[in-house]
C-alpha cells in the first residue's frame, strides 16, 4: 500500500522506475527511454493541447499556421522533455508555443503591424476621460447579434504583444506571474500590456460600432 | 488616495492580483467615486464580452494523433543496438531502476491529502486525454444524480450551476482509493472542472479548505456534510474558489 501510494505521486523518476522494474523484454527495453518520453509527453502536455492550439491560433490568426506552430512546438517540447521538472506542463508548453511562433515569424518574414507605443507614458486616466463622452460601447455590444464577430475582430487587430497578454489572461485565465513566465517579461510589463490591450480593444470596438 | 492611483491599480484589481489591503482601498474608493466606478464597470463589461464572445479555438480533431505519429517517427530514428550489446546496459537500467525504486519509497512521507490530490489530477487528466468526459452527459441535475446514485452506495449532491457561470455537463464514475467514486463534470468557458465526491470515513478529521497546484492544474479540497469534495481543473485558483463558492451557495 505504501509503495502504491508513493507511485501515485508525480515524481517522474519514481514513476518510470516502477515501470522499468516490471517484466519487460530486452527488445522493448531498448527503446525504453523513448517510450518513457512519449509517456511523459502524453501525461504532461497532451491535456494542454487545446490551450496550445488556442494560443497559437490567436498568435498566427490562421488555422494552418497555428497547427504548424503547435506541431513544431510539441516536437521541441518532446526534445527537451528530460529537462522538464513536471511542475506546470501548461505554462511550459505555452512558453514553447510562443518561442516557436516568433521563430516561425522570423523565418517566414510575415510583416506584422508595429504600433509604436511607449508603455511607460501610458495614462489610463486620460483614456477613461475620453471614453466617458460616449455611450458605453461594451454594454451596447452585448446586445448586438454580431457581438462574436466584433469581439474576435477587435482581438485580431491587436498588436501581438498585447494580443498574447490578453489571450493568456482572459481566455486561458492565467495569472500575471504565469503570463510573465511564458512571455519572458517582468510582472509590471504584464500589467501595462493588459491595460494597453484593454484600452485598444475598447477603442476598436467603438470604431467598429461607429462604422 | 486619488483617482490616478486607483485607475493605475484598476486592472490588477479586476484581475485579482492586488494584495488584500490594496484591494480594500480600491473597494472603498470605487464605492464613493462615480468616475472610477464607471471605469471599473466598463472594464468588467469588456471582460464579460471577451469571455462570452471571443472564440476559444480547440485543437482540431486528429492533431494529437498527428503529433503522436511525428513523435513516434522521431523516436524510431534512434540507432538500434544488437541484443548482445544490450545485456550490460540492461543491467545498468535494472540497477538504476532499483535505486529509483528505493528512492521512491522514501517519498512515502508525502501527506495523504497530497497523494489524493495527485490521484484526482490523474483522473481528470485521464478523462481529458481519452476524451471520456462523462458517462451520463446531461445538464439536468435530476438525471445525473439518480444515474450516479444507482451505481454507488451513496448519493452525491448534484446541482447545476449555470446561473453562476458553471454549467453542469454530466457525471461519470472513477475509481479512487479502492472504491468507485462520483465525478461531477462542470464547464467554465472552455475549461472542464471535475468535482470528485465521496463520503468521509467515520471519524475523518474535518479540515479547512486546502488547495494544491500542480502541472498547470489547480485542486481545491473541502469537506462538507459528511462528504469529501475534490475539485480539479486548469482554471486558475481564483476561479476555482468562485466555483467552490457557487457550489456551496447552491447546496
Amino acid at each position: 500500500m505504501a509503495l502504491i501510494r508513493s507511485f501515485a505521486r508525480v515524481s517522474p523518476g519514481g514513476e518510470t522506475a516502477g515501470r522499468q522494474s516490471g517484466t519487460r523484454g530486452p527488445r522493448e527495453a531498448l527503446s525504453l527511454d523513448d517510450q518513457t518520453r512519449v509517456r511523459r509527453f502524453e501525461s504532461f502536455f497532451v491535456p494542454h493541447l487545446d490551450a496550445a492550439y488556442n494560443f497559437a491560433r490567436w498568435l498566427t490568426r490562421d488555422e494552418r499556421n497555428a497547427e504548424d506552430v503547435v506541431q513544431e512546438a510539441c516536437l521541441r517540447a518532446f526534445k527537451f522533455i528530460d529537462s522538464f521538472r513536471g511542475d506546470d506542463g501548461r505554462a511550459w508548453l505555452l512558453g514553447i508555443v510562443r518561442n516557436t511562433y516568433y521563430t516561425w515569424l522570423k523565418r517566414n518574414k510575415v510583416a506584422t503591424l508595429a504600433v509604436p507605443f511607449d508603455e511607460e507614458s501610458f495614462d489610463e486616466g486620460e483614456m477613461e476621460a475620453s471614453t466617458n463622452t460616449h455611450a458605453d460601447p461594451v454594454d451596447q455590444l452585448l446586445q448586438e447579434k454580431d457581438a462574436k464577430r466584433l469581439v474576435n475582430g477587435a482581438l485580431e487587430r491587436l498588436p501581438e504583444e498585447f494580443r498574447e497578454a490578453i489571450v493568456l489572461r482572459e481566455l486561458e485565465g492565467l495569472s500575471y506571474k504565469e503570463i510573465a513566465a511564458i512571455a519572458g517579461i517582468p510582472l509590471g510589463t504584464v500589467m501595462s500590456r493588459l491595460a494597453r490591450a484593454r484600452k485598444l480593444l475598447l477603442q476598436y470596438l467603438r470604431q467598429a460600432q461607429e462604422s | 488616495m486619488d483617482c490616478t492611483d486607483i485607475r493605475n491599480r484598476l486592472h490588477a484589481y479586476l484581475d485579482q492580483e492586488l494584495d488584500p489591503r490594496s484591494a480594500t482601498e480600491v473597494d472603498r474608493h470605487v464605492a464613493s467615486c462615480a468616475g472610477c466606478n464607471a471605469a471599473l464597470a466598463r472594464q468588467s463589461a469588456l471582460r464579460s464580452a471577451l469571455r462570452s464572445h471571443a472564440t476559444y479555438h480547440d485543437a482540431p480533431a486528429g492533431l494529437a494523433r498527428r503529433i503522436r505519429a511525428r513523435l513516434g517517427a522521431k523516436a524510431e530514428r534512434k540507432p538500434w543496438f544488437r541484443w548482445h550489446q544490450w545485456l550490460p546496459m540492461g543491467a545498468a537500467v535494472a540497477a538504476t531502476a532499483l535505486l529509483s525504486w528505493t528512492a521512491a519509497i522514501q517519498y512515502v512521507s508525502v501527506s495523504e491529502d497530497e497523494a489524493t490530490g495527485e490521484r484526482v489530477i490523474a483522473g481528470h487528466a485521464r478523462s481529458v486525454v481519452t476524451g471520456h468526459v462523462a458517462d451520463v452527459a446531461s445538464s439536468d441535475q435530476h438525471s445525473v444524480k439518480p444515474w450516479l446514485s444507482s451505481r454507488l452506495d451513496y448519493s452525491p449532491p448534484v446541482t447545476d450551476l449555470t446561473g453562476a457561470g458553471f454549467p453542469l455537463v454530466g457525471g461519470r464514475l472513477d475509481y479512487l482509493d479502492q472504491r468507485p467514486v462520483a465525478v461531477l463534470v462542470y464547464r467554465h468557458r472552455e475549461h472542464m472542472i471535475n468535482l470528485f465526491v465521496w463520503p468521509l470515513q467515520e471519524g475523518a478529521r474535518t479540515q479547512a479548505v486546502h488547495s494544491l497546484a500542480k502541472r498547470g492544474y489547480n485542486v481545491l479540497h473541502w469537506n462538507d456534510g459528511g462528504m469529501a469534495f475534490w475539485a480539479v481543473s486548469d482554471l486558475n485558483a481564483a476561479e476555482m474558489r468562485d466555483f467552490a463558492g457557487a457550489y456551496a451557495a447552491a447546496k
